[in-house]
């Protein structure tokens, strides 16, 4: 069976046995457990089952049973459990929405709610999960065992924040590494699978600004692995079916005028995925959502972006007029710095700074890229 | 989440506030200190932001490439090498802040006469992957 189908079903077999009497953590224990045997014993190729999500149901909830059965401190809840009605059909109805607020609830660290969503809402193993966050699998199985002891006593039956589980997706959609499990596409059919279930123009404005950016991938990195920027990439490469899609979507929730800060990024994004050339981007636009962005959020990184949108729109002097009201601290402040003066011809100080950016910057490829500049400005100047 | 190196120095930092050679220490204390690290370490799987550590011997080879066709050159130790690193500690936590009291934690080991060493522990960031969102 299609693994990722059987992900799909994850988070609403759990909700099945959350309802017939299960606690939370037992329950996604037992999906868990089942959807390991489903995957050893059917591996893919089979012919599929019919109804994969009442089988899922029927194997998780015998799982249940033998761990109830198994732990004779637990007899009290297991003479409760056994007194409910036998299972009968499944609901078509999927409420597992809920299980999308108790992964994210707020009292879970951002780690943590990332590798409870992941595995409960998900469906991925605590070893997949480990590997993509490179950490011993023991100690990702501890954050998600932990996690689970956070929200025991959170009923399941009330809908939470959405904003919350939105910061959980676009976490794992950012900050993803590429293991076995790809976390980017992870983070879109979590993301896809949400917006069917709640209908709120931020959810919609999230997934838009995921498969706007997701479809530069292929361009953003050239086959040594180094970055490549924005204006530098093969826009032919870029997946022109995301595209149409996310600007879709973002058109449909833009138009209930209920403006968020993941619809103003996603605006963003799309008006440079609109530009055949990075020339023809337009720039005076993007300044203008940049602003509303700014009205909706107060992180700085946003000032620090809008600065070199408008370096773009208004010229370079324009550009470092608006970083001058940007905080130092606010990380790639130099690198912005270096760009803006780049291309107001001041080549030597370009140059210094690019390196000085370099020795600042938080990852491994955004440095090396950082030090080819410095490196190409120098071999100019000399 | 961010991953940081807690490295442990035996030479390279001002001398620690407890600052008496382990071989002086009483036998228990030497016994205090180790479980003092394996229940840092033990505390950190627990709370699901242990990654690694490891011990160094404190002599090592300097290798160098020798040249097309000739093995490696090996040399040292440097009289010049001023630090030496005994060993270090890989955590993943939320924060920079949460870093710091962990290794603020781990410099509290107790040394001699039971005290904490007050040791000068490095604490620095792993470069990170780039993300997925540039603008």
């Amino acid at each position: 069976m299609d693994e990722t189908v059987l992900r799909g079903i994850v988070p609403g077999v759990i909700t099945v046995l959350v309802r017939r009497g299960a606690d939370f953590a037992a329950a996604e224990d037992a999906v868990q457990e089942a959807l390991a045997e489903t995957v050893r014993e059917r591996p893919g190729g089979e012919e599929p089952v019919r109804d994969a999500k009442g089988w899922l149901i029927t194997v998780a909830w015998r799982k249940f049973l033998d761990a109830t059965r198994a732990d004779s401190a637990r007899r009290a809840r297991e003479e409760r459990v056994e007194g409910q009605p036998v299972p009968g059909p499944v609901p078509a109805a999927d409420d597992s929405l809920q299980l999308y607020f108790l992964c994210a609830h707020p009292s879970l660290t951002p780690a943590s709610a990332v590798a409870l969503t992941l595995r409960a809402v998900g469906g991925l193993t605590t070893r997949q999960i480990a590997e993509a966050y490179l950490v011993p699998e023991a100690t990702m199985a501890q954050r998600i065992s932990r996690a689970k002891r956070t929200v025991a006593g959170v009923r399941l039956d009330r809908p939470g924040e959405v904003a919350t589980v939105l910061r959980v997706l676009y976490l794992v959609f950012n900050e993803g590494y590429s293991g076995e499990v790809d976390l980017v596409a992870e983070a879109i059919r979590l993301t896809r699978q949400l917006a069917a279930r709640v209908d709120h123009p931020e959810v919609a404005g999230l997934l838009a600004l995921m498969l706007l950016h997701h479809a530069r991938r292929p361009a953003r990195t050239a086959p040594d692995g180094s970055l490549v920027p924005l204006a530098e990439q093969d826009r032919s490469r870029w997946d022109t079916g995301a595209i149409a899609e996310g600007v879709r979507i973002l058109q449909a929730a833009l138009a209930r005028d209920r403006l968020g800060e993941y619809q103003a990024q996603a605006a963003i994004a799309a008006l440079h995925a609109d530009a055949p050339r990075a020339e023809e981007t337009d720039w005076p636009q993007i300044v203008e959502w940049y602003d509303e962005l700014a009205r909706l959020t107060d992180n700085p990184v946003v000032r620090l972006n809008r600065a070199v949108a408008v370096g773009e729109a208004d010229g370079p002097r324009a550009g470092l007029a608006a970083l001058a009201e940007v905080d130092e601290s606010v990380p790639r402040h130099t690198a912005v710095a270096a760009h803006l003066h780049e291309r107001d011809g001041d080549l030597a100080k370009a140059a210094r700074l690019y390196a000085e950016a370099a020795h600042q910057a938080s990852g491994l490829a955004e440095r090396d890229h950082l030090t080819r500049r410095a490196a190409r400005l120098n071999a100019r100047l000399r | 989440m961010a991953k940081y190196l807690l490295l442990k120095h035996y030479r390279g930092a001002p001398a620690s506030v407890n600052d008496v050679p382990m071989d002086r220490w009483a036998p228990e204390e030497i016994t205090a200190h180790i479980g003092y690290m394996n229940d840092f370490a033990d505390r950190l799987r627990e709370t699901g932001e242990y990654v690694d550590s490891q011990a160094l011997a404190p002599e090592g080879a300097w290798v160098q490439y020798g040249g097309e066709g000739r093995p490696p050159v090996t040399d040292g130790p440097f009289a010049e090498t001023k630090d030496l690193i005994a060993g270090w500690m890989v955590i993943d936590v939320d924060s920079y802040d949460r870093a710091v009291e962990l290794a603020g934690e781990l410099s509290a080991a107790p040394g001699a006469g039971g005290e904490p060493i007050h040791e000068w522990l490095e604490l620095r960031p792993f470069l990170t992957e780039p993300p997925t969102v540039t603008e």
